[in-house]
């Protein structure tokens, strides 16, 4: 296949950046999106041009560090799937491909397609997790979870944190990954002794961190690689409304540093 | 090189209870003025630092990624074992303990095995408590499944997940203490070098991979926590970012690496499809508690898999291993699917693969319950190949996954630098020769969150420290050494990529030190792979600058280590006289084509010391006394 490429190139956080456009000639209908990538900063290196950069870093799927905008969809056309994983084959001969980076304020542009993710680490940071110090845990089985509940939180706890949702967000909020975290521990008795203090902290957390408000656009759902619902943000906004009118006391949470 | 393991004396279950009682403590008072650094933020960095942190202890942890979750441990997908013995049959510590030391090929350390099996159980208690969602049973106990190696049920999972969920897991107790303030995190941080006072690790130098800044770090005590190196090979299912460069620093001032020579080839990977290929997916070794393995029986019989009846099929781990059968272990399912393509009956493009079946299991079970059981396994691989699973077998063959070996640590998991501790992957220890399925997530959080932070007390309750800073000329000295290295990369200006190099290299050694290796072809590696690295140095093309992120230039300064590792790798492949787990030398094999061991001469750990870049490094032995087992041959038949 010979595909155009516009990518958006941009040397720094405080460069203005630019489209530029490519033509990658020799692409294999079996090569990933990010092999075509490689092949592509190659032949830049041949010809003395800097190679592209962009995030990646298992390849599986699974790590989350992959991103791009693919003719503005986060992770490109393939439903569920994550861009390391997108393969050419999606791709037909003599397409042009606009490839950007993840589009949100709250994801500044460290050098062409990178940006800095790190708000979402700030946000797990701010009450993600259970308080569970190391050594000091029961047997496991005297924690029972009926299996139904254990899968409905394993849905949610399959975020990857990729920040896809983020990016197809118009509003660019980071609620879908929130209430993903949120609910997964909600879901467990593990995590009931400090779900109200979470929301409340996370979603403090989230603000914080110039999140646009969740308008329920749905896009979020779209986006995401591993299909996470919705229904997520409904469980945290029920959550959150119940732990701002119920708990009185100042979150024991107050945000994080990440 | 002075290799004294520190085993306790004593009765097996009771060597690391003993030793617990005999550790020097660090007050809680004091805690807080001992500062650690932690490399490395997978299962095992992130849980020791968390542990450490809620211990008291002051953690600076560091990390490559953007962020901790993205360690490579995530991508574990199958399990994690313990011998919890819940599903009643018949799992006990000693019997976990058996497997994994008889998996290994006798080639790993009887006290440090046990210690791993009896914390295995607090392992899954811990976990639970945290939160992850393992898999249940409909009455809300935990689920189990089995792994290659073994035959009881112990692996506990979390759908094809389990690394993912563990290691959020981790990564959230970190989390939790870095919003305390008691772990300060540095993401996009490389380590470059290790930096030694008085003979002792006292802290490293990073670069800022955002800014390119160069900076120094002082503590305590350093972990290293960097994972495997398979990444030499070029082509393995780690991550692209995995590397040796922490390791290997280390290994130049001083640190003795073990065994290198131990890489596990794992037996159900998605088979190459071209040369651009980048990297190689796993697909789950859980899989095959399911999928039947099988390449026709004759040669050339190029039918459509569903055409070609029983008869005319070969199941030949069944036929061969019949106790085992699809669940032998890793080295032994690698190695004959490598003899079925070598024999000429491989599958797919190139003959370079073999089928993994499930028709029988959706007969057996229907296709709801596979898609239960495997679904997202499924999916991955049709977004691969292009290939519906359900419909046709899928085709694997094998690709370097897990490296046993690793620096070289005694029992405290401090390596022969006082001072320097290194855990999970990235050290030797309790692997041996082979790894078994589910083994590598428990030894990462066995180190980190049960082990070290005990141990590591004791070096710093008795270690008379005296007090460094960053401001020692020792760190100057590193982070010029590191610095000088970059700006020799980005000058050299030649006319080979970065990455020419990497595959190069990957190819010569999969060639010759890879599933299978002999004298001839690793003295060829050895002849050949000084070559490559002198025209590395002369012809290289790094573009950018040093003050930027440069994601080119952090390639290099990788490839660079692992052309110099590579170099001992297939020395140590080469002075291994012998057959055992992964290390397959073709002039060491029974008449029916298993490994042959010898115990008399090789029943050690080798541990190789620097002596400077063209020279050859010394090997030393830490001889492996078996007290409580007896040496017998691996046999899954």
């Amino acid at each position: 296949m010979k595909l155009t490429l516009k990518i958006w190139r941009q040397a720094g956080p405080d460069d203005r950046g630019e489209f530029r456009t490519y033509t990658a000639g020799d692409v294999s209908e079996h090569m990933s999106f990010l092999e075509m990538l490689d092949v592509l900063n190659e032949e830049l290196l041949s010809r003395n041009e800097e190679p592209v950069a962009f995030d990646h870093d298992c390849r599986e799927g699974i790590c989350g560090t992959c991103s791009l905008m693919i003719n503005g969809i986060p992770h490109g056309p393939r439903r569920a799937t994550t861009t390391c994983q997108l393969h050419m084959r999606s791709f037909r001969d003599g397409d042009t491909i606009t490839i950007e980076p993840w589009r949100a304020r709250a994801f500044p542009v460290l050098r062409d397609l990178v940006v800095d993710r790190s708000a979402f680490d700030r946000i797990i940071a701010a009450g993600g997790y259970v308080s569970a110090p190391t050594g000091s845990a029961q047997d496991a089985n005297s924690i029972l979870v009926p299996k139904t509940r254990a899968d409905l939180a394993m849905d949610s706890a399959a975020c990857i944190g990729c920040g896809a949702c983020v990016a197809a967000c118009p509003n660019g909020s980071a609620m879908l990954f929130t209430a993903a975290k949120v609910n997964h521990l909600a879901l467990l008795p593990q995590g009931q002794p400090e779900r109200a203090s979470r929301v409340v902290s996370m979603v403090r957390q989230m603000d914080r961190e110039d999140f646009g408000g969740c308008t329920l656009f749905e896009e979020c759902e779209a986006a995401c690689p591993k299909e996470i619902s919705v229904e997520n943000i409904a469980s945290l906004n029920r959550d959150l409304m119940q732990a701002t009118l119920s708990d009185r006391g100042p979150g024991r949470n107050t945000g994080g540093t990440g | 090189m002075k290799l004294d393991a520190r085993t306790p004396s004593g009765p097996l279950a009771e060597k690391w209870d003993r030793h617990r009682a005999d550790l020097r403590l660090v007050s809680p008072a004091n805690k807080r003025k001992f500062h650690v650094i932690v490399v490395g933020s997978g299962l095992a960095g992130a849980s020791a630092a968390a542990s450490m942190a809620e211990l008291g202890y002051q953690v600076s942890c560091f990390c490559f990624q953007d962020s901790p979750r993205r360690a490579h441990s995530i991508a574990a997908q199958g399990g994690i074992n313990a011998s919890k013995n819940y599903p009643n049959d018949g799992d006990s510590d000693w019997r976990l303990f058996y497997d994994t030391i008889k998996g290994g090929d006798f080639r790993s350390r009887e006290a440090n095995v046990y210690r791993l099996a009896q914390v295995s159980g607090n392992i899954i208690d811990q976990c639970v408590a945290q939160g992850v969602p393992f898999a249940r049973e409909y009455g809300g106990m935990l689920a189990n499944r089995s792994f290659g190696g073994a035959q009881v049920s112990r692996t506990f999972y979390a759908r094809g997940q389990t690394g993912q969920q563990l290691l959020l897991g981790a990564y959230q107790a970190l989390e939790r203490m870095i919003a305390r303030g008691s772990v300060t995190m540095y993401s996009r941080h490389e380590m470059l070098d290790l930096v030694l006072v008085d003979g002792r690790a006292r802290g490293i130098v990073a670069r800022d991979l955002v800014t390119g800044e160069m900076e120094s770090f002082a503590a305590h005590a350093v972990v290293l926590a960097t994972g495997g190196y398979g990444n030499v090979f070029y082509l393995s299912t780690n991550a692209k970012g995995c590397n040796v460069t922490a390791a290997y620093r280390a290994y130049k001032h001083g640190a003795g690496f073990a065994n290198p020579c131990f890489t596990q080839i794992h037996p159900t990977c998605i088979p190459v499809s071209g040369e651009y290929q980048s990297k190689l997916t796993l697909m789950s070794e859980s899989l095959r508690n399911d999928g039947r393995v099988w390449v026709p029986k004759a040669h050339g019989d190029n039918r459509i898999p569903r055409d070609i009846p029983d008869p005319d099929r070969d199941y030949y781990l069944e036929r061969k291993y019949p106790s085992f059968g699809n669940l032998a272990p890793r080295d032994i399912a690698s190695r004959a699917a490598k003899e079925a393509c070598d024999d000429g009956r491989g599958v797919g493009p190139g003959g370079r693969g073999v089928y993994l079946d499930f028709a029988s299991a959706i007969n057996r079970v229907g296709e709801a319950t596979i898609r239960e059981r495997y679904g997202n396994l499924f999916e991955m691989y049709n977004r691969i190949t292009g290939e519906n699973p359900y419909d046709t077998p899928m085709r694997i063959y094998p690709a370097v996954h897990y490296t046993m070996g690793g620096l070289w640590v005694d029992y405290n998991l401090m390596s022969t630098i006082p001072g320097l501790h290194v855990i999970g992957e990235a050290n030797f220890s309790d692997h041996g020769a082979n790894r078994l399925g589910a083994s590598a997530l428990m030894q990462g959080l066995a180190d980190g969150y049960f082990i070290l932070p005990y141990t590591i007390g004791d070096y710093l309750a008795t270690a008379k420290l005296e007090p460094v800073d960053s401001s020692h000329a020792a760190f100057a000295e590193a982070s010029k050494r590191a610095t000088e290295k970059l700006t020799r990369l980005l000058s050299i200006n030649g006319t080979r990529s970065v990455d020419s190099f990497h595959k190069e290299l990957g190819h010569l050694m999969w060639n010759e030190c890879g599933m299978a290796r002999n004298r001839e072809g690793l003295r060829r590696a050895i002849a050949r792979i000084p070559e490559l690295r002198a025209e590395f140095w002369e012809n290289v093309k790094v573009p950018g600058s040093a003050e930027t992120l440069n994601q080119s230039l952090e390639k290099a300064g990788r490839v660079a280590d692992f052309l110099e590792f590579a170099e001992m790798t297939c020395r140590d492949a080469l002075e291994r006289e012998e057959s055992c787990g992964c290390h397959f030398r073709t002039e060491y094999e029974t008449a029916d084509g298993e490994a042959k061991r010898n115990d008399d001469q090789f029943a050690h750990v080798a541990v190789w010391e620097y002596q400077g870049v063209d020279q050859a490094p010394i090997r030393h032995e830490e001889p492996l006394e078996f007290e409580f087992v007896k040496l017998a041959t691996r046999s899954y038949k």
